[in-house]
């Protein structure tokens, strides 16, 4: 098949919806796209244990406790199954985790701001994991077979993330003077960077053209941002607290809220690596790898040796 | 009133034993080896949280019990630090060092992954004898909790003792830190043989314990291509978790635990 009828059969099977799937042709870009963006997805839900993680040890109730060591639990399998997705695409995950640790591969700056009181816990399932399913929903459809498989189970697992993040601010709303106003200070920190996770404005995104193409995106980041803004001006209101923008309001015309300018100075600062926590993060990750480097040598070579010894030798039940 | 207080410490020491360890755990989540062993200790230390919550819950219903019918003064170490009645995260978090009864080895810090595991194996292979003795004990609150317990410690058990032999028996580094694993972490293993007056008075049988859980240990470490310290140096064995008497780790572990719990006094969260 000459490479032109190719790329016709392939644009002709993503108009109709018909899944890629990873023995099929596919141009070379769009591997590379994918390879990229499911990647970056796998990197964000490992980076993105690390903030939450910090208040495990803190957690003010044994329940609070439980509930965030499951869903640190969770960001780890979801990464897990986004590295095995992005493999069938013929990427290793130590390739994918050598760009990460080389600053290559980028992982959302969501996870480059700092969780400072219990309060941030609730706000990134509420705000975070709420923008993050806005993204995960639309990619349930996504043109990439493993990929959109992986997103309908790692959706389920984030909605539920993101009720209990609100169930927890809840509960502070309704709590102490001291436990709303570490809740509204929250809501402040992390607006505007929950905004940015939907990146550039659609005027300045290079990806999107042809992604929406490709049907690996299937709305715009300024669609996903409205639809974002809309859900969660609502919801503050149940939570009588209120989000850091004085331009937020209803437009009737529209159907929408009209919100404020996003400090784009900040949002590409950051995603340059300048953001309050991305040296930290980092580190964190390579000084993991690093240190966990011999007992990984060690597990290959007991490996070797049982697979060469008698049969019915292998590890003792104690 | 006597045989209720050994039923309460006897519960509030595994409850207390299993918290710190699962805290110890959980410094690890996202900072482990390869993703697959920190989603694994991750989930240990989720095991671990829900057997205390279950040991917390039925110690502090005891508690509640006494003290409505009147023998609070028969709990002088609680009764005052309490005000109403007492839940899991009272217990938790508003108990002192000199109140906690764990042993000692879950509080000594997470080390390299050696060390990690090493205290994991140890106290796994401990815990799973004291369950299936638990499952059948007289008291049926403690022998529920026991049941539905011991399956998952049945894991822990596998999960650490493959590690344990796989670093012991794997290259020449990961013996050689399977040995300092050893070093820090042996002297902490006595103490879980030295009954207790609460655990006498429950009719644990610890001597049976050791006997289990030396067999046991003896045969995981050989596998592990590695020997068991001589037990003629127990003069070195470190004691007294069970009586609140700790290391220095354990106030670091309970300044961060409790810190909410001490800063916003009476919150719900």
């Amino acid at each position: 098949m000459l490479q032109q009828d190719a790329e016709n059969y392939f644009q002709a099977k993503i108009d109709q919806d018909i899944k890629i799937e990873p023995k099929d042709w596919m141009p070379e870009a769009y591997r590379k796209t994918n390879i990229r963006q499911i990647s970056q997805h796998a990197h964000s839900e490992i980076v993105g244990m690390l903030p939450e993680g910090n208040w495990i040890t803190r957690a003010p109730t044994l329940k609070r406790k439980a509930i965030l060591l499951a869903k640190v639990q969770d960001e780890a399998g979801h990464g897990l199954y986004l590295y095995a997705a992005a493999e069938t695409l013929g990427i290793s995950r130590d390739e994918m985790i050598n760009d990460l640790h080389s600053g290559k591969a980028k992982y959302s700056s969501i996870f480059n701001y700092p969780t400072l009181t219990w309060a941030d816990i609730g706000t990134i399932g509420w705000l975070v994991d709420g923008a993050a399913i806005i993204n995960q929903v639309m990619l349930t459809r996504t043109s990439y077979g493993p990929y959109a498989r992986a997103m309908v189970r790692i959706c389920k697992e984030e909605s539920f993330h993101q009720r209990q993040g609100f169930e927890s601010l809840l509960v502070l709303s309704k709590g102490s003077a001291a436990q709303q106003a570490m809740c509204q200070d929250a809501i402040n920190r992390w607006w505007w960077p929950a905004l940015m996770m939907f990146g550039p404005k659609d005027s300045e995104s290079t990806n999107s053209d042809q992604s929406m193409k490709w049907k690996i995106k299937r709305k715009t980041n300024d669609e996903l941002r409205q639809q974002f803004v809309d859900m969660c001006a609502e919801q503050v209101k149940l939570l009588g607290m209120t989000l850091p923008d004085e331009k937020l309001h209803w437009n009737a015309q529209r159907g929408h809220y009209d919100f404020g300018e996003i400090n784009w100075d900040e949002f590409w600062n950051v995603v340059k690596g300048n953001g309050p926590c991305n040296t930290e993060r980092l580190a964190a990750r390579r000084k993991a790898h690093e240190e966990g480097q011999w007992v990984r040598e060690a597990a290959m070579a007991y490996a070797k040796k049982r697979s060469t010894a008698p049969p019915g030798e292998g590890l003792v039940r104690a | 009133m006597a045989a209720i207080q050994h039923q309460i410490n006897f519960a509030l020491s595994v409850a207390d034993t299993t918290l710190i360890l699962l805290h110890r755990n959980s410094e690890c989540c996202g900072h482990g080896p390869v993703l697959e062993q920190d989603i694994a200790i991750t989930n240990i230390a989720l095991d671990l949280l829900g057997q205390s919550r279950n040991f917390y819950q039925y110690a502090a219903a005891l508690i509640n019990d006494v003290v409505k019918s009147g023998g609070a003064a028969a709990l002088p170490a609680l009764s005052e630090a309490f005000e109403g009645e007492v839940n899991e995260d009272t217990l938790a978090y508003l108990r002192n060092e000199r109140a906690y009864k764990n042993l000692l080895l879950v509080e000594q810090p997470n080390g390299d992954w050696a060390q990690t595991i090493l205290r994991q194996y140890l106290f796994s292979q401990y815990q799973l004898f004291l369950f299936e003795q638990l499952q059948y004990h007289e008291d049926t609150g403690l022998a529920a909790i026991a049941t539905k317990s011991v399956k998952e410690t049945a894991y822990h058990l596998r999960w650490s003792s493959e590690w344990v032999i796989r670093l012991g028996d794997g290259t020449g580094e990961s013996h050689q830190r399977m040995l300092n694993a050893i070093g820090a972490l042996w002297r902490y293993t006595g103490e879980m043989f030295i009954p207790a007056d609460y655990e006498r008075e429950m009719n644990i049988n610890v001597e049976l314990l050791q006997q289990q859980w030396s067999k046991s240990v003896k045969k995981v470490f050989k596998a592990a291509t590695l020997s068991v310290p001589d037990w003629k140096i127990a003069a070195k064995m470190q004691t007294g978790g069970k009586q609140g008497i700790h290391t220095e780790q354990l106030g670091y572990i309970l300044a961060v635990m409790q810190y909410m719990q001490r800063a916003y006094p009476g919150c719900e969260w």
